[in-house]
């Protein structure tokens, strides 16, 4: 537990696609596209470019592409700046593509804070009240 | 980390327990003085929470002079925030959408 507390967590979520790298690519880049699966956004296919996913929660993530390779990779930052630093977050996101015999294999990496951080608590206030409605379910199951 | 869950959920089922350090989450450090006159139980019982609060790393105690100031320990909720589970969760659902997208968008 002390050994990972002070690493970078990292997400990685993979799915293969029965689309060609080329056209999963469109609906990674193209800004009407991104909105249709992801969130509202300003994205341009261009490394430094500066851009906001909106969510529908009203929730506005800073954003800015750091790297590009076409129908190959993206990463871009994912960024949520609060002046109560226990709702914000840092972290970065990377899209890997790579083309099977079917489609293509899509590999989402997002690594973020360190739990020993403030911003760790991101989503501590909002899950506030989920932790206890889940300690409240394992202690009605422990009896 | 199954044995971690277990101890926070066990240190955090007692309701008084939970109430002090639901307390100094919500309000920064206390004394144990400050803690008692709120908790509605003994000085005594209190200490006592506050010691196994502080076991399960909830909380940390500080002495000035010859009072112990207590404060909570947030960092010790991280295996049950679970940040990655719920990040791991909304991308599975974004790609959900993006599989769907990829069905209605021309070649």
């Amino acid at each position: 537990m002390n050994e990972t507390s002070t690493e970078t967590r990292t997400v990685v979520v993979e799915r293969e696609f029965a689309a060609p790298p080329e056209k999963l690519w469109r609906a990674l880049t193209q800004p009407h596209l991104i909105q249709e699966w992801l969130m509202k956004n300003d994205f341009k296919p261009v490394t430094g470019h500066r851009f906001n996913l909106r969510g529908d929660w009203g929730g506005v993530l800073d954003c800015e592409v750091l790297a590009i390779e076409p129908n190959k990779a993206l990463t871009y930052t994912w960024d949520f700046a609060h002046d109560d630093a226990a709702f914000s977050l840092k972290s970065v996101v990377t899209f890997t593509l790579t083309p099977t015999s079917t489609g293509t294999h899509l590999r989402m990496e997002q690594s973020g804070f360190r739990p020993d951080q403030k911003q760790a608590f991101g989503g501590a206030r909002h899950g506030w009240q989920q932790f206890f409605a889940n300690l409240e379910q394992v202690l009605a199951r422990t009896d | 980390m199954a044995d971690a869950h277990d101890m926070l959920f066990r240190t955090l089922a007692d309701p008084t327990r939970r109430a002090i350090f639901e307390r100094l989450c919500r309000d920064g450090e206390q004394t144990v003085g400050a803690l008692t006159a709120r908790a509605g139980v003994s000085q005594p019982a209190v200490s006592k929470h506050l010691g196994l609060l502080k076991q399960a790393g909830l909380v940390r105690d500080r002495h000035e002079g010859r009072q112990t100031h207590y404060s909570a320990q947030l960092g010790a909720l991280a295996p049950l925030i679970d940040w990655t589970g719920q990040m791991s969760s909304f991308w599975q659902s974004r790609f959900d959408d993006l599989e769907d997208l990829l069905k209605r968008m021309d070649q």
